[in-house]
């Protein structure tokens, strides 16, 4: 199965003063379902930052979509970050856009055409549930559901990577179940890869899943 | 609402600077007009020993546009205390020529005093009477004037400046997490700044407009009319074509280096 990321020997830090993880090997095979645990301030978002490029590598190196990313070009990290759905624990949404206009954002950036792009944003917000709220903007939303609009703009343009930090930390079990369920979804009926960074795995899934969990800077795969 | 208001600030900056740019160019061509008017009251009259041809006097500074003889006959007639006319054709004969120079535009206070030695270089040339006192004192009177006015616009300048800074600090602020958020999505710089350079060609073009409104209103205006009337020139206030031209082109620049600023500014959310 081909890599979707290979690290090597890959440290990542903020300051030089503190390595948050420490030369660091793993990988991770197109198709995968994977958890990253660890506890609170262990690096778990740090190295989901990494892999969309927001924090370049210290040390080693680390390719993601057979794009090295220590020295990438804005250009080429550009180019990576359109295959890529985020899922962030804030939302990140554009609160002077309608719902609509979020989910629509990658299919945007991408140049997808205008019918294809309202055609795809309708589905998913069926899928989120969140069909009836098309015009609202996200402050006029609860946090579930806004967190479920973030999932669909990350789905929108079918994606080859999804990366989520804590998608489901304080959400209501509706909510939580939905947004697996479409990560679920995703990875086993389009072969998205997925990664989670998360406190907890839900007991309930039914995928296969690859399981690391970082510690003093190591990150290490649990079986 | 908070649209509006979001605009207005922006839009108010850019209507004072355009407003006081404008007002600077209507008195600098008021300025030009009035002396254009001081230029065709004012003259240089000479005394001279001989007649001088036109043509020498022309010659003698490029400035001087006509030369008129003035007839001796008004100072004889008041000489004439029951003189006979013999004697009348001999005083005009032995009387100094005295001339009357118009000149092409009103002259600084430095042009005359080189005309007058221009002028004094022909030893027939007297005396050469430029009224300078006069003159002087209204030149004056006219750089003053431009000069509280250039005063009064580059304070307006900087005041707006103070003002568009911190717009552009607001602005930065606002668009910010906007173009992180589009940048997490791949998307290239044009793409992040596109709605900054929009929302600033929009505001350019309301600012423009409303000094379009504004100044079409005040040239017709018959209470401006008539006070120009009062001075006794006639400046065109406001050229809908060409002063419309180069107001909205200072918009446009004015919003385009605004928002290329915040471009320049922004950095990445990590």
């Amino acid at each position: 199965m081909d890599k979707v990321i290979i690290a090597n020997n890959l440290s990542l830090s903020y300051s030089s003063n503190e390595t948050i993880i420490n030369q660091a090997d793993f990988s991770v095979s197109s198709g995968s379902f994977v958890f990253i645990t660890g506890a609170s301030g262990s690096g778990k978002s740090t190295l989901l930052k990494s892999i969309y490029g927001a924090l370049k590598p210290e040390q080693g190196s680390l390719i993601v979509g057979g794009v090295e990313l220590k020295g990438v070009s804005t250009s080429k990290l550009n180019f990576l970050r359109r295959h890529i759905g985020i899922v962030f624990q804030d939302y990140k949404l554009v609160k002077e856009w309608t719902i609509e206009k979020n989910i629509m954002l990658p299919l945007i950036i991408n140049g997808y055409d205008k019918n294809v792009t309202q055609n795809q944003v309708d589905t998913l917000l069926k899928h989120v549930r969140l069909k009836h709220q098309a015009g609202k903007y996200p402050l006029e939303l609860s946090g579930g559901e806004q967190q479920r609009v973030a999932m669909a703009r990350a789905l929108s343009h079918n994606p080859i990577l999804i990366l989520a930090d804590e998608p489901t930390g304080n959400l209501d079990d509706y909510s939580s179940q939905l947004i697996w369920n479409l990560l679920e979804g995703a990875n086993s009926q389009l072969k998205t890869t997925v990664i989670v960074v998360t406190h907890h795995i839900p007991e309930t899934l039914n995928v296969d899943y690859k399981h690391f969990h970082i510690e003093y800077g190591r990150i290490n795969e649990v079986n | 609402m908070k649209s509006i208001k979001n605009h207005l600030s922006l839009v108010i900056a850019l209507l004072s600077i355009l407003f006081s740019m404008q007002i600077f160019i209507i008195v600098d061509r008021s300025i030009e007009a009035y002396k254009e008017n001081l230029a065709s009251n004012y003259s240089v009259v000479i005394v001279s020993q001989k007649n001088l041809s036109d043509t020498t006097l022309l010659e003698v500074n490029t400035m001087i546009s006509e030369v008129e003889e003035l007839s001796p006959d008004n100072v004889i007639k008041r000489l004439n205390t029951g003189m006979d006319s013999k004697n009348i054709e001999f005083l005009k004969l032995t009387l100094p020529k005295f001339y009357k120079l118009n000149l092409e535009h009103y002259p600084t206070p430095e042009e005359i005093i080189d005309l007058k030695k221009d002028l004094l270089k022909n030893k027939f040339i007297t005396k050469v009477e430029d009224f300078a006192h006069t003159h002087d004192t209204t030149y004056k009177l006219l750089l003053l004037f431009k000069g509280v006015v250039t005063v009064f616009a580059l304070s307006i300048f900087i005041v707006t400046t103070l003002l568009i800074f911190k717009e552009l600090r607001i602005w930065q602020f606002k668009h910010s997490e906007r173009m992180s958020i589009m940048g997490l999505f791949g998307a290239p710089v044009w793409l992040r700044s596109a709605v900054l350079f929009r929302l600033s060609m929009v505001d350019a073009i309301v600012s423009s407009a409303l000094a379009f409104l504004l100044f079409t209103y005040i040239a017709s205006s018959q209470w401006i009319l008539e006070q120009f009337d009062y001075i006794g020139i006639s400046v065109v206030l406001f050229d809908p074509v060409s002063d419309f031209i180069m107001l909205l082109g200072v918009a446009i620049t004015l919003s385009i280096l605004l928002a290329s600023l915040i471009v320049l500014g922004h950095k990445e959310e990590v």
